[in-house]
């Protein structure tokens, strides 16, 4: 068996691969939040006036709020005072052109963190993948823009699509995720800065998968990102969301709105892989990722698939949520969760049942290492009208190591005795039985450990791409790396 | 093969094997057997590498290296096999993945080329053949849903393609109907060669009608206490443990 002091070294080998700064010069604001500072952001993206209302309204409502402590998680309160909430890369106060006006070091931060940003590097057959570049406040670059163009989806930075497309922004933002939802979902719409636009016209499936590739660099600075995707009648999507920051010893806030509506027979299948800077191993620094997503089927067998696959942040508190409006729709969350060293999380899911004969089902699979604590919280409700709806839940725990813990926080509110709902749940420890088995078969310790996490994970892994479904795989290595001795 | 002096070793501070000896060599079979918590299965798990077993004196000597000081993995790759007596199930790791690892983590110990996915497949289907095992077992997760007999014979299986030098089968016999045993045993017969050692460890002789020793050894109090040919296990089906223990 490896030593402690072996697994040490493995473990300073594989540290935090994404955990660089890029050294560039920024147009960051000073730390502070009050009306002037929105009506800042708003004015350097050239908004409308109805979107600036829009803000103050719901930094108004924020005012009123208390950021919730329900969650089984524990953090020193942040000061929003002390955050900076718009940095932006110089120059870049409207998202450039072509790739050619892109700044090399950017270009250069994404190849080091292994995402294509040049077309040409596609079309030689490697993958088919749509990326919109995310750094700090502002969307750096798009790709295939004019590609998706010719099949009339539209995907580009959400400030580009207040600019470009008001009327469908409009129409459909805050539509799910109001502004008032909760203390970080009325913070982001205060002062989002950008994220992703997409709409997927009636009839249309789009001819590539899309992703955000989300990266926080400056420091002191939140990133407040808003994605909205609408599906309309008959439309699919696969959109895929990545995430890093640099090692730091602050902790940093990340507080993100998604919102999917999704219409008549059409479905979105949104898949993230989370991996923020996670604190180091004795909890210092690490981003606070408190996200809003929620995505809604409004049309009648309309279906929404959420996939998440979350190794980084110190902090997660994260519920992807269906609203089944829908007859005959369907809600999937399928969900793996790391948390390793001093890391926690509370996240899980919501299924709000209205429609007739809806579906939905959760998988649910926690890891924790070290002395991380992670917690399944899931709402299944089924509403007076939702006939003969039904849930599957299933929530699984593996547990390394016995310091670290796994809680499961179910909640269920039924008012349709037509309804069905189906909970299994386990929690297991890896066993020693398992990884001596196979040892015994030639599998050094780290790779019997990987195998049988991978294992554990396969119901959600298969959910993904299969480019994610590797780099997922590869991400639990690192993770988990020397978790087990 | 192996050499075994002198061996001491607890589990939990409880003493366990008290200076046990045994040497095996190549081409041979041997048969353990005894009372329960004599040590049979202590003495697998310790050759194996497996974690909660304290060697206290003596040495194990295994093709001229110190076998007690390489971890399991190496001792694997160097040839070592237990056949388990409750092999685990670990979901969502295809059986036939799991076993591609082994291998070609051995032959990567070995200096040798891995083995490609066609090629390994041909082997594993040849071999899935030598224990009837249904190929549907193949693509299946590790012993998940397996039965007993299905478990026994999977773990037969992966030691036909593995090879092992020493083959060490922990009451692999426990369990089986006449049927199943017959199958594990031809597959064990198969894999029998002059360049390979096998250990059985069982309760019953019922297994050595199948499955012929050279050498019968009688493990009791933590020590081999009579050693003799197959008419020593037909003697103690008839006699039990007790007499060994008086006359020794």
């Amino acid at each position: 068996m490896a030593t402690n002091e072996e697994i040490k070294n493995d473990l300073a080998g594989k540290e935090y691969e994404a955990g660089f700064v890029t050294d560039i010069e920024s147009d960051t604001y000073p730390p502070g939040l009050n009306e002037d500072t929105i009506r800042h952001i708003s004015a350097k993206k050239d908004e409308p006036q109805w979107l600036l209302d829009w803000r103050l309204e719901a930094y108004r409502h924020w005012l009123t709020m208390e950021e919730p402590t329900w969650a089984a998680v524990d953090y020193e309160p942040t000061d929003y005072q002390s955050i900076s909430y718009y940095s932006a890369p110089k120059p870049a106060d409207s998202g450039p052109d072509s790739l050619d006006e892109v700044d090399p070091k950017l270009l250069e931060t994404y190849d080091k963190l292994g995402i294509p940003l040049r077309e040409q590097e596609f079309l030689a057959g490697v993958k088919n993948i749509a990326v919109d570049a995310v750094f700090d406040s502002v969307s750096v670059a798009t790709t295939f823009k004019s590609k998706l163009h010719e099949a009339g989806v539209i995907f580009c930075p959400i400030s580009e699509a207040v600019r470009d497309y008001p009327e469908l922004v409009q129409q459909y933002l805050g539509t799910v995720v109001p502004q008032g939802d909760n203390f970080f979902a009325a913070l982001n719409s205060a002062v989002f800065t950008d994220g992703s636009f997409v709409y997927i016209p009636k009839g249309v499936r789009c001819p590539m998968e899309l992703s955000t590739y989300f990266r926080i660099n400056a420091l002191n600075t939140g990133q407040f990102e808003r994605t909205l995707i609408i599906a309309a009648e008959g439309a699919y999507v696969s959109y895929l969301e990545g995430c890093t920051a640099p090692m730091r010893d602050e902790n940093q806030l990340h507080a993100a709105v998604v919102e999917l509506v999704v219409l008549d027979d059409a479905e979105i299948k949104y898949a993230t892989v989370q991996n923020w800077y996670p604190g180091d191993e004795n909890g210092v620094g690490g981003i606070y990722n408190f996200v809003t997503k929620r995505g809604e089927c409004r049309g009648n067998r309309s279906k929404i698939s959420w996939t998440q696959v979350e190794t980084g942040s110190a902090i997660t508190w994260k519920y992807p949520s269906c609203v089944l409006i829908g007859d005959d729709s369907v809600g999937k969350f399928h969900s793996v969760a790391v948390t390793t060293n001093c890391q926690q999380a509370d996240t899980g899911t919501k299924m709000i049942h209205l429609g007739k004969n809806t579906k939905s089902t959760i998988i649910s699979k926690g890891i924790s290492a070290g002395r991380a604590q992670q917690s399944y919280r899931g709402l299944v409700k089924m509403g007076k009208g939702a006939e003969n709806a039904r849930n599957f839940t299933q929530c699984d725990s593996l547990l390394l190591g016995d310091k670290c813990g796994a809680h499961t926080f179910p909640y269920v509110e039924v008012k349709n005795a037509t309804a069905t709902l189906e909970h299994e749940a386990t929690t297991s420890k890896i066993g020693e039985d398992q990884l001596f088995y196979c040892q015994q078969r030639g599998l050094s310790e780290e790779d019997a450990v990987n195998m049988i996490v991978n294992g554990f994970c396969k119901d959600v892994f298969d959910e993904l791409p299969m480019e994610f479904a590797v780099e997922a795989n590869r991400l639990m290595e690192v993770s988990l790396e020397g978790s087990v001795g | 093969m192996i050499v075994i002096k002198d061996l001491h070793a607890s589990v939990g501070g409880k003493e366990i094997l008290k200076g046990l000896n045994l040497t095996i060599n190549a081409g041979e079979v041997h048969a353990i057997m005894g009372p329960n918590g004599a040590g049979k299965s202590t003495l697998s798990n310790i050759i194996a590498g497996k974690d909660g077993y304290e060697v206290t004196s003596g040495s194990i000597t295994y093709k001229n290296k110190d076998l007690l000081e390489m971890k399991p993995e190496e001792r694997a790759w160097e040839g070592v096999f237990l056949a388990f007596q409750y092999p685990v199930e670990i979901p969502g790791v295809n059986n036939t993945y799991l076993l591609k690892a082994g291998v070609n983590a051995q032959r990567k110990h070995l200096g040798l080329e891995e083995l490609d996915a066609m090629d390994f497949m041909q082997i594993v289907r040849e071999k899935a053949k030598v224990v009837q095992l249904d190929p549907s077992f193949l693509s299946r997760s590790v012993n998940e849903g397996f039965s007993g007999g299905e478990k026994k014979r999977n773990e037969i299986f992966q030691m036909a393609v593995l090879n092992p030098s020493l083959a060490l089968l922990d009451e692999t016999d426990s369990g089986l109907d006449i049927d199943a045993l017959r199958i594990v045993a031809g597959g064990v017969n198969t894999l029998r060669s002059s360049e390979n050692a096998i250990v059985m460890v069982t309760h019953y002789q019922r297994l050595l009608n199948y499955i012929e020793p050279d050498f019968v050894h009688v493990l009791a109090d933590g020590k081999i206490l009579k050693t003799g040919d197959k008419s020593l296990a037909l003697e103690l089906e008839e006699r039990g443990y007790d007499w060994v223990k008086h006359e020794s």
